[in-house]
């Protein structure tokens, strides 16, 4: 009888945290709205962990403010002197052993699912043609931008991960320059790209993001790394696998895409003159991960946001050639380039105008 | 030296001189005690222009790389350079008078290391009109602060290097007034959980501030001389940095917690009218939790990638914490049951204290889940804990005692009504700003970031967080506004002035005379006070001793002198790495004034002074009128 009424109990506390949790946050970003098999056991967690705490609270704030009032002085009497109890070896031992139940029990899951998200030997399975049989992702992590190398497929993108639904996608972590984390929080927990060392971990996502606000999964930079740590976000694609499929096929097929210092199209000229340096227009560019100086643009046109926060249209993005500093404190790119209508070496406004055309028609999905 | 003149109006510049070179502990505590109470201000000040700058999003009211200063500085600066002094000043106040002592154990390092941290406080500080102050957080991981331009991170390394050095000093100081200077009597058993939560937080400090110390001493020498322990394009490697710093802050976390648990262990029982619940567990949970701190820095890494099994390990290790402190928080609600409550002002604190820091001691639980803490670090959430944590635990602590000691240490009451005002204030300002905050964790919001996009589901929880920091801040002028009005209040000239004390210090006639204890009392039990007021003893205590000569420690101004001996040097060592041809001479002229102070001080014969019977009753008299301490 009263075993059931305990689990009455807890289940009713369970179903009311759910619905109070669930009811939190922007679907894209929020982690109470998991749209993935990680986020999901995190929020089972979550929801597991919040309720044997709240018993806590419960039991603590029940003798507590029972105690409160039923114990003043107001009550008792000016001149009551209470019994001077040393304390009771009963009570602490309740007390102690209670506690260490309701933490083993808690404890159980928590090294299951540590060790199961820490699996990531299926990275290295291969196939009978010795291909690997995951999809994997090199993310690295650069002041204020994001990387995303498939070293499997031959392809890399920037700031704009794209990814299949429904399997586990293996990540390889890594920052260039200073530590940074990588999070998407809605389809699951963090972890951080450190300098030295390569960082593994899986994600799965199960929703494709074509009908959220956006049409993206909002992800976000964890660790403080520098003035323009809070506007270091990057967004998260999610396709079903064909159209995954068929988005890699066209990535690949941009192999050898170049812009030319000869074309008749200003835009394209400026960008062979100015911006090639640092920013590649093709996809497959053989570089191992991490090299390249500046974002890949290839998809540059595909993307929902500007430098990875900005709405995307044409005047961010001529904002933002004009003076990347006055958006995005501390990056690398301000100085790259001069910006002036004077001399010859510096981009006109014509010329940032007609290279914004250029770079926004930059696309593999249109 | 200060033996004369008790009671006289003293001109200006002998007061100054007198706390220049004062090793007086109780004189020391007034100094610790207002140095934090500066810094506090500062970094609360800090704090709310980053809640102003977060109010809405897209804010523009600072600057990222100003927001970035004032997050590293809020956060170093109350850890190092608000709480663990104002608990300094608590322990120099009160630890003393509750063992019948007549001061610390060495008085001249307790100058020393208030002066070492002041200096090296005031240097970290200097940064803000030196070229800007330090942007890579409080913890100042390798990788950043060693990529960070400009002085601002050797500023931290150099300042807290120094200000650490003090800390370590006073750590040791208590450990050794504790173990060796008891009153006789006075077992360890029956040491006030105060005393007992001091011992264990100098023992912390003892272990934890060397791994602080090696981790800014590599850093500085990376710094300033390219030395590559930590830059990983030579070898190096930050992830070092990350160990030696959490090896040191977590229990870190500690040291600050553990004395506040100790100061509501001390206004319970009194205003409850009741024995300490389960005293020895108390004890034990203390050094419990002491060495549990130790192993469990790892949490603050759980996303670092340090693997599976090292997560696992650390996750069940930090759990068991829950335990020994989930013991201090039974005990403390069974000393309230079948007591008689009285709710006073540092009543309220402790009462407002339980059920806050239980909130944020079950946050904490849920953080120790490896898996759930992925998504929870470096978010809000994690910002919500630790100020659960740390304003609801230590920063009451520090509030409530503060109007508990008050009548001890400056003869005057703070306003009752504006102490309830100050609470309410304060405390309802607490939970407004930083109960939200859990969820602007969780609806994916990251912490250290100096603004937001709109329309992501954060912008009115931020808007009320700030406004609950606003009423913090609020709470925070009020008591202070107490603070001062009580100086112009009429001295009280009493002895247990909340009319329940049990500890040793209870017993003290306020002023406190600079030699504390006349006679030195003789403990005869737990709560030595309590059981010679319920013996109807009229004298207050039992003493172990005639009245007699006491002898106390002269004045010294060495310890100042060799803080800014150091001082001088970190000026060298800052300005090293830009190549200036004086920096060398600078850390030489530095080195060379501490060195010369240490050695004046070996070498000079210092045995202290006499007070003799007859300046004791003259004092006595000065003090409290014919009859003395009666």
């Amino acid at each position: 009888m009263m075993k059931g009424l305990k689990k009455w109990r807890l289940f009713s506390l369970l179903a009311v945290m759910t619905v109070f949790l669930s009811a939190c946050g922007e679907e894209y970003i929020s982690t109470l709205r998991p749209a993935g098999a990680v986020g999901k056991e995190q929020f089972n967690l979550l929801l597991f962990s919040i309720t044997i705490m709240a018993l806590v609270v419960v039991v603590v704030s029940v003798l507590y403010i029972y105690a409160f009032f039923k114990f003043r002085r107001s009550r008792q009497g000016e001149d009551y002197m209470p019994k001077q109890v040393e304390g009771s070896h009963t009570l602490e031992v309740i007390w102690t052993v209670i506690p260490i139940v309701l933490l083993l029990i808690l404890a159980v899951p928590t090294l299951i699912s540590t060790y199961k998200l820490g699996d990531v030997a299926a990275m290295e399975h291969v196939d009978e043609d010795g291909n690997k049989t995951a999809l994997t992702v090199d993310v690295t992590a650069k002041l204020y931008w994001w990387e995303f190398a498939y070293p499997d497929l031959g392809i890399v993108t920037a700031q704009e991960l794209v990814v299949p639904t429904g399997e586990k996608v293996y990540f390889n972590l890594k920052a260039a320059d200073v530590k940074h984390s990588f999070w998407i929080p809605s389809v699951g927990g963090k972890m951080d790209t450190n300098v030295e060392n390569i960082n593994k971990f899986y994600l799965v996502f199960d929703e494709e993001s074509e009908g959220l606000k956006d049409g993206v999964f909002y992800g976000k930079c964890a660790e403080l790394c520098g003035p323009s740590h809070a506007l270091m976000d990057f967004k998260v694609k999610t396709l079903a696998p064909e159209a995954f499929d068929a988005w890699v096929a066209s990535m690949q097929a941009t192999e050898g895409q170049i812009a030319s210092k000869d074309s008749t199209d200003l835009g394209e000229a400026t960008f062979a003159a100015s911006c090639l340096g640092c920013h590649a227009v093709s996809s497959v560019t053989g570089m191992p991960a991490g090299a390249a100086m500046g974002p890949n643009l290839t998809t540059f046109g595909d993307r929902s946001h500007i430098a990875g926060f900005l709405e995307f249209n044409k005047e961010n993005l001529v904002s933002w050639i004009k003076d990347p500093e006055e958006y995005k404190p501390g990056n690398l790119m301000t100085g790259a380039y001069k910006v002036g209508n004077n001399n010859p070496d510096e981009l006109s406004d014509e010329e940032i105008s007609a290279l914004a055309d250029y770079i926004m028609s930059l696309s593999v999905e249109k | 030296m200060s033996s004369v003149a008790i009671g006289n109006k003293k001109g200006f510049g002998a007061t100054l001189w007198d706390y220049l070179t004062t090793v007086d502990h109780k004189k020391l505590g007034n100094m610790y005690f207002f140095a934090g109470l500066l810094f506090f201000a500062i970094a609360g000040f800090e704090a709310l222009l980053m809640r102003i700058q977060l109010m809405v999003p897209n804010n523009d009211f600072v600057s990222a790389g100003l927001f970035n200063e004032l997050l590293t500085m809020h956060g170093t600066t109350m850890l190092f350079l608000a709480a663990t002094p104002l608990l300094f000043g608590f322990m120099n106040w009160i630890v003393p008078l509750q063992i019948g002592a007549r001061d610390v154990a060495f008085p001249f390092l307790n100058s020393l290391g208030f002066w070492l941290f002041f200096l090296g406080a005031v240097f970290l500080h200097l940064s803000f009109f030196m070229g800007g102050a330090p942007d890579a957080g409080w913890t100042s991981y390798a990788s950043l602060s060693l990529y960070s331009p400009g002085h601002g991170i050797d500023f931290y390394v150099l300042g807290l290097q120094i200000s650490g050095a003090g800390t370590l000093i006073s750590g040791i100081n208590f450990v050794v007034t504790i173990i060796t200077m008891r009153a006789p009597g006075m077992t360890f058993m029956r040491m006030p959980l105060f005393t007992w939560t001091t011992l264990i937080v100098g023992a912390l400090i003892t272990f934890a501030f060397p791994p602080l110390t090696v981790a800014l001493f590599f850093m500085l020498v990376d710094r300033m001389f390219g030395a590559n322990f930590f830059d990983h394009t030579m070898g190096g490697n930050t992830i070092i940095y990350e160990h030696l710093f959490w090896i040191f802050g977590h229990p870190e976390v500690y040291i600050l917690i553990l004395p506040a648990f100790g100061l509501f262990s001390e206004i319970i029982p009194v205003f409850a009218r009741k024995r300490l619940f389960g005293y020895s567990s108390m004890v034990f949970a203390t050094i419990l939790i002491g060495f549990l701190g130790f192993m469990v820095w790892a949490h603050h890494m759980f996303a670092t990638g340090l693997g599976p099994t090292a997560n696992a390990i650390f996750a069940v290790a930090t759990m068991a914490i829950a335990v020994p402190t989930g013991m201090k928080v039974f005990n403390w609600i069974l000393t309230i049951w079948g007591g008689s409550i009285k709710v006073t002002v540092p009543m309220i604190y402790a009462l407002g204290f339980i059920p806050s820091f239980v909130a944020g001691g079950v946050t904490g639980v849920m953080q120790a889940v490896a898996p759930l803490d992925y998504q929870l670090h470096d978010s809000y959430f994690i910002v919500a804990h630790f100020h659960y944590v740390i304003v609801g635990g230590v920063v009451l602590g520090i509030f409530g005692a503060t109007h508990f000691y008050w009548p001890i240490m400056t003869n005057r009451v703070l306003n009752e009504k504006l102490g309830f005002l100050t609470f309410w204030t304060f405390f309802i300002g607490f939970h407004l700003t930083f109960f939200i905050q859990h969820f602007l964790g969780l609806m994916g919001m990251p912490r250290r970031v100096f603004t937001y996009q709109g329309d992501q589901g954060w912008d009115l929880f931020n808007f009320i967080s700030s406004i609950g920091a606003l009423l913090m801040g609020l709470g925070v002028i009020f008591l202070v506004v107490n603070m001062l009005l009580s100086i112009k209040s009429k001295p009280l000239n009493t002895s247990d002035y909340w009319g329940d004390g049990r500890s040793l210090e209870w017993a003290l006639k306020t002023p406190v005379p600079f030699y504390n204890f006349k006679q030195t009392p003789l403990i005869r039990g737990y709560d030595p006070y309590w059981i010679e007021k319920h013996e109807g003893n009229k004298e207050g205590m039992t003493y172990a001793e005639p009245v007699g000569d006491i002898h106390m420690p002269n004045g010294s101004i060495l310890p100042l002198i060799m803080s800014i001996g150091m001082f001088i040097a970190a000026f060298g060592s800052l300005y090293h790495p830009d190549g200036v041809s004086w920096s060398v001479p600078v850390i030489i002229l530095g080195i060379g004034i501490t060195v010369a102070c240490m050695i004046i001080r070996s070498f000079k014969d210092d045995l202290g002074f006499t007070v003799t019977k007859e300046e004791i009753i003259a004092t006595e008299e000065s003090l409290y009128g014919k009859g003395g301490n009666k």
